[in-house]
This record gives structure tokens, C-alpha cells and sequence, in this order.
């Protein structure tokens, strides 16, 4: 049995993909062609707009990995996810600016600070019904832009700017666009795989079992609330190093970057990507945050357009455009091993 | 101190009418509907398009001219309530949670957005100004408009509150909240009942809109969003699915943030508010007057 609960679509799981389209999807390697793509792009066209714009959308692809954790894995919406981006951003600029460190020296002290703020929603909210958690941290987000509008350590209404560069060895600064663009692509690129293993680790079943059914799990011997707040603490320290990497990108954060608009753009990502699929996730992403450079025209109408499509999407296909499969590996018995006990190993 | 009295009563009496909705309708259907809030907003844009296609109305007849547009404005947004409910919340009842909540996170975002679209995205001064004299009245500054809105809320309050204890509707809500099924079963036409529950949460949350508009004079198309979270953590606060809970949660939430502001300034109002909600949500979830609900499987 596997955990998936419609056990009727078992067999449907060993067909290969019919199309050539979805066979690409499918294919093992295209994490790798992915990569190379980005890597390849500066080498055909470097101008700082299509850096930047690059730049940008790698730090939107790595949030919507990090939000795909809690929302995709978990089935928790949280709606102020880009507050964690702001800590992130926050913590990095102060810190970075108080000692005169580079922003990479930062990180601790970043991952700190988002795993606490993880702790300070998730705990309260996490034992009571999802849709509070929604709300809560919807409430989350807001008082995060208040309050960095509103203190003196994070600059009021105009942020902090000058904030150094995220490393320097002798002459060769990292800070230079296309250097920063290789260096943003190989962190989200690694943060992106990490994110996709978690989903096929031990927690990673229990959170889609939790997902699934959560008194189901509880009585399957799943601590719910541990699993839960574990998945939204990730989803905090995938926002908070995404915070990082916006700071040095722009060497500048203000609390108008941290508005709902933000974390909504980010779930739109991983609901019309495909909850859960890492894969199509990182398509959503990049959909998101290309399509508006694509379309300057519509600007007026793009944020209609996404919301109705929200809906369309929800209805019709309410697993997202390109859903998880919902096959595990094949797992072959050892006999040396102990048998599990809990997380979903049957 | 009486001031800050009389503040909170107003402003919670405005949070404790939109809360009424959300409360309504997570309820009866156990949904929080996140468009709530812009439902508001939309009654506020409903009744300024109203009275700016009218032209110039005379300050003489402004509290007139205001009520016909309440009215009109309520019925407009209680059926786009009916709409919403009917294209984007019907077809997922039996869906998971959290497709729900992206649904209503869907609808919340086209309304704002198609507002703005419609409406353009500055903000609009709204055509009627209400304008009174200021008095004191044991020892706060109160002014006449100020009374007559909060005499409509009150009065808006006390008619649902019947409507759900004496009316044979408000009697299938009640029930279709206590067991959906069972009320299928007794004959209740439950989907219709669901359609008018939404009904009257939006038009309620629309009258607030009109009321917020002609009273501080501006609209734009964020309006309800932080108005919807205040409302939200005002169900809370008194108990959600309470109905005399909202009302109480909303008064309630309108003292905190009174007293909250003077005390902290009024910068942290909105921090300051949804601090309470994370209290309340760890220490008493359930509300004030909300009772102990054990999930069932």
C-alpha cells in the first residue's frame, strides 16, 4: 500500500509518459539541463537588465521552494511567507552593516533569527485547524513590514542601503553582477535539490501522509505537530537565506518589498506549478517572474489575471498544473534492516 | 479616557458588522473566506460609482441620499457574495482544506485587482462627506455622524441577531452549523441556505464599506485588507461561528486598539492587534464566548 490515498491509480503509476513533452518533464536529467541553461544564458547575453532580471527570478525560484515545503509537502498555507525573507533580509543588512562583514558571514546569524521567527508562528498556531495558521500568518506579515517601517534599527519607511557586498577575496569581488548571478544560481540550484530530497526523505512521507490525513498519520504513530513545525522552520530557512541573497542583490531592503502582493505571487508559484513537485514548482517560479518582464503591457490586468486563474486552477485541477506523481520509489527489502516502524514504510 | 471609550465603541462597532460575515459564514460552512474583507471595499466602490454617476447631491439631503445608497450598495454586494459562493466555493465543499483557501485567496485577489482595474489603483475621495457637529458628551468628543452610524450598525446587528433566532431560515442555518447532513436529511435545502448565509455576511461587510467610505471620506482598492484581518481576529476573539461573539470580539478589538495606540502610539494600531490574535490563539482559541469543539473524524 502506498500512502497515497486513492489506491486505485496504483497501477497507473509504472506507465511511462505518453508524450515527448512530458517525457522531458520526467527525464532525470532535467535538473541538470536547467542548470546549464542558467548557467549558459550570461555567456549569450550579459546586459545588466537580463542580469537582473535573472538574478531576481533565481532568488523567486529558491522562496518558492522553500514555500513549496510548507505548502506543497505539508499542506500548510501560509501567507505571509515573504516576512522570513524579510528576517533574512533584515538580520543580513544590520548584521552586515553594525561589524562591516560580508553578507556571507551573515548566515548564521540569519538562520537564527528565521528559525526563531519559524518558532514564534508555527508554535502557537500549529497545534490549532490549518485555516488559523493561514490567517496568522497572514496577521505574520504585516506586522513584519509594520514593524520594519516603524523601528530605527531597520531605517523606517526608507530601509538600509550600503549594505557590503556578500564576499571579497584580495581584489576579485563577488559583488560584480554576473559573478553575484553564478553565485545566486548555484546556492538556489542547491538549496532547490535539497528542498527536492527533503520531499523524498523520511519527512518528507510524513508530511505528505500529514498532508493527506493528518488523524490518519497521528495514529499511524506520526508526532503531527513536531512534523508540522519542522516543515514550516525549513520553509523559514529557505525564506531567510532567499533574504540574504535579496540583500546583497539589491545592497538595499526597504519594507515595501515585503508587501502580502510578494508572499501571494510566491504561493501562486507553487499552487499553479504543482504542489509538491519541485519540478514544476521551479516552472511556476520562473513563470511568475518572467512573465511581467514579457508582459508590460498587461501590467494592469496581470494580478486579475492570476487571482481568476487561482480559482480556475483550484477548481478544475486542484492539484496544480503539473502535480506531484504520486508514485514512492521502489524500495527493495535488505532483511539486515530493522523494519521501520513509523513514516509510512508499510 | 472617555474618548478612548467612545473610539473604541466606534471603530468596534464597524470591525464587529464585518466580522459578523466571516463569522457567519465559517459557521455554517466551516470556511474562512479570505474575501471577506474586499467585499467591503467592493460595497465602498459600489455606492461611490452610485453617487458619483448621480452627480452633485446636496449636503442638505447627504444622510438621505446616504441610506438609499447603503441599501443599494448591500444588495449589490450581498449577490456578488452570492456569485462568489456559487462559482468559486460551491464546487469545492467536499475539496481539501487547503484548496479551499487558495480559492478564497484567489477570489480575495481578483477582487482587488479587478477593482483596480475597473476603478483605476489611486485612491478615491468618496462624493458624500458626512459632516456634523462635534459635542462633548461626558467628557468625549462625539459627533453626530458618528452616532447615526453607529445607531445604523446597531441597528443592522439587532435585526440579524433576530433573523437568526426567530426565522425559519435563521433556525436551517443554526442547524445546517450544528450537522450538514442531518439537515440535509430534515428537508432543508442546505445549498440555498448557504447562498443566502452569504448574502447577508456580504451585504453587512458591504454597508460597512459604504459606512467606513462616507465617514473618513477615502476609498481604495486595499481597503479591506487589513480591515478583513481585524475583523477575522475580531471573530476570534469572541468565538468564531459565535454570532453575539463577533459582535462582543468586536467591540472588544476596538478598546485594545484604542487603548494599545494611546499607549504605544498610534504607529503599532495594526501590530499591536494582531498581537492579540496570537495571544488569544494560544491561550484561548475557542474565544470568549466560543465553546470547546473536539474535531471529529
Amino acid at each position: 500500500m502506498t500512502e497515497n490515498v486513492d489506491t486505485t491509480l496504483a497501477p497507473k503509476r509504472v506507465r511511462p509518459p505518453s508524450n515527448w513533452l512530458s517525457r522531458l518533464f520526467e527525464s532525470k536529467q532535467l535538473g541538470w539541463i536547467a542548470l546549464a541553461l542558467a548557467v549558459a544564458i550570461p555567456f549569450i547575453n550579459a546586459t545588466p537588465y537580463v542580469l537582473n532580471v535573472l538574478t531576481t527570478a533565481a532568488i523567486f525560484v529558491l522562496l518558492a521552494s522553500g514555500l513549496n515545503i510548507v505548502v506543497g509537502y505539508c499542506g500548510l498555507l501560509d501567507l505571509g511567507y515573504i516576512a522570513f525573507m524579510a528576517v533574512g533580509a533584515y538580520t543580513a543588512g544590520i548584521v552586515s552593516k553594525a561589524f562591516e562583514l560580508p553578507l556571507l558571514f551573515t548566515v548564521p546569524v540569519v538562520l537564527v533569527m528565521t528559525i526563531l521567527a519559524g518558532l514564534i508562528i508555527g508554535a502557537p498556531t500549529l497545534r490549532l485547524r490549518s485555516d488559523y495558521l493561514a490567517i496568522v500568518t497572514l496577521g505574520f506579515g504585516e506586522i513584519t513590514r509594520i514593524t520594519a517601517n516603524n523601528l530605527a534599527i531597520t531605517g523606517g519607511p526608507s530601509g538600509i542601503f550600503g549594505i557590503p557586498g556578500i564576499l571579497k577575496i584580495g581584489d576579485f569581488d563577488f559583488q560584480q553582477p554576473a559573478v553575484f548571478y553564478f553565485v545566486t544560481v548555484f546556492v538556489v540550484a542547491g538549496m532547490v535539490l535539497a528542498a527536492a530530497r527533503l520531499g523524498k526523505s523520511r519527512l518528507g512521507r510524513a508530511w505528505r501522509f500529514v498532508r493527506e490525513d493528518e488523524d490518519a498519520a497521528e495514529a499511524m504513530g506520526i508526532h503531527t505537530y513536531k512534523v508540522k513545525l519542522l516543515a514550516y522552520i525549513f520553509g523559514a530557512i529557505w525564506g531567510g537565506i532567499g533574504g540574504v541573497l535579496f540583500a546583497g542583490h539589491f545592497s538595499a531592503v526597504a519594507p515595501q518589498s515585503f508587501i502580502f502582493l510578494q508572499s501571494a505571487l510566491v504561493l501562486m508559484a507553487v499552487v499553479l506549478g504543482g504542489m509538491g513537485n519541485t519540478r514544476g514548482v521551479v516552472l511556476g517560479a520562473l513563470v511568475i517572474s518572467l512573465l511581467p518582464e514579457l508582459l508590460r503591457d498587461l501590467a494592469e490586468y496581470r494580478y486579475l489575471a492570476f487571482g481568476i486563474l487561482l480559482v480556475i486552477v483550484m477548481v478544475f485541477r486542484p492539484q496544480g498544473f503539473w502535480p506531484a506523481r504520486g508514485y514512492e520509489p521502489e524500495r527493495v527489502p535488505t532483511g539486515d534492516k530493522e523494519p521501520a516502524v513509523a513514516g509510512g514504510t508499510k | 479616557m472617555m474618548q478612548l471609550i467612545w473610539d473604541g465603541l466606534f471603530v468596534g462597532s464597524f470591525y464587529a458588522l464585518i466580522a459578523l460575515g466571516y463569522s457567519m459564514v465559517y459557521g455554517i460552512i466551516k470556511l474562512l473566506n479570505f474575501a471577506h474583507g474586499d467585499l467591503y471595499m467592493l460595497g465602498a466602490f459600489i455606492a461611490f460609482a452610485v453617487l458619483s454617476s448621480l452627480g452633485g447631491i446636496p449636503a442638505s439631503l447627504s444622510i438621505g441620499a446616504l441610506l438609499v445608497v447603503l441599501l443599494l450598495s448591500m444588495l449589490l454586494t450581498g449577490t456578488a457574495g452570492v456569485l462568489i459562493e456559487r462559482f468559486a466555493y460551491r464546487p469545492l465543499r467536499g475539496a481539501p482544506r487547503l484548496a479551499v483557501l487558495i480559492t478564497a485567496v484567489g477570489v480575495s485577489f481578483s477582487l482587488e485587482y479587478g477593482v483596480a482595474a475597473l476603478a483605476g489603483p489611486n485612491p478615491k475621495a468618496f462624493p458624500i462627506r458626512l459632516e456634523g457637529e462635534v459635542f462633548n458628551l461626558i467628557g468625549a468628543r462625539v459627533s453626530l455622524p458618528q452616532i447615526v452610524l453607529m445607531i445604523i450598525a446597531g441597528l443592522l446587528m439587532i435585526g440579524l441577531n433576530s433573523y437568526i433566532h426567530n426565522t425559519s431560515t435563521g433556525r436551517a442555518m443554526r442547524s445546517i452549523a450544528l450537522d450538514r447532513n442531518a439537515s440535509l436529511l430534515m428537508g432543508i435545502n442546505v445549498n440555498s441556505v448557504i447562498a443566502r448565509t452569504f448574502f447577508i455576511g456580504s451585504a453587512l461587510a458591504g454597508a460597512a464599506g459604504v459606512m467606513a467610505g462616507a465617514y473618513y471620506g477615502k476609498i481604495d482598492f486595499l481597503m479591506g485588507f487589513i480591515i478583513g484581518l481585524k475583523a477575522f481576529t475580531a471573530a476570534v476573539i469572541g468565538g468564531i461561528g459565535n454570532i453575539k461573539g463577533a459582535m462582543l470580539g468586536g467591540l472588544v478589538l476596538g478598546f485594545v486598539e484604542a487603548f494599545g495606540a494611546q499607549w504605544f502610539g498610534g504607529q503599532w494600531r495594526d501590530v499591536f492587534a494582531f498581537a492579540v490574535l496570537i495571544l488569544f490563539l494560544t491561550l484561548r482559541p475557542t474565544g470568549i464566548l466560543g465553546e470547546r469543539v473536539t474535531e471529529r473524524v
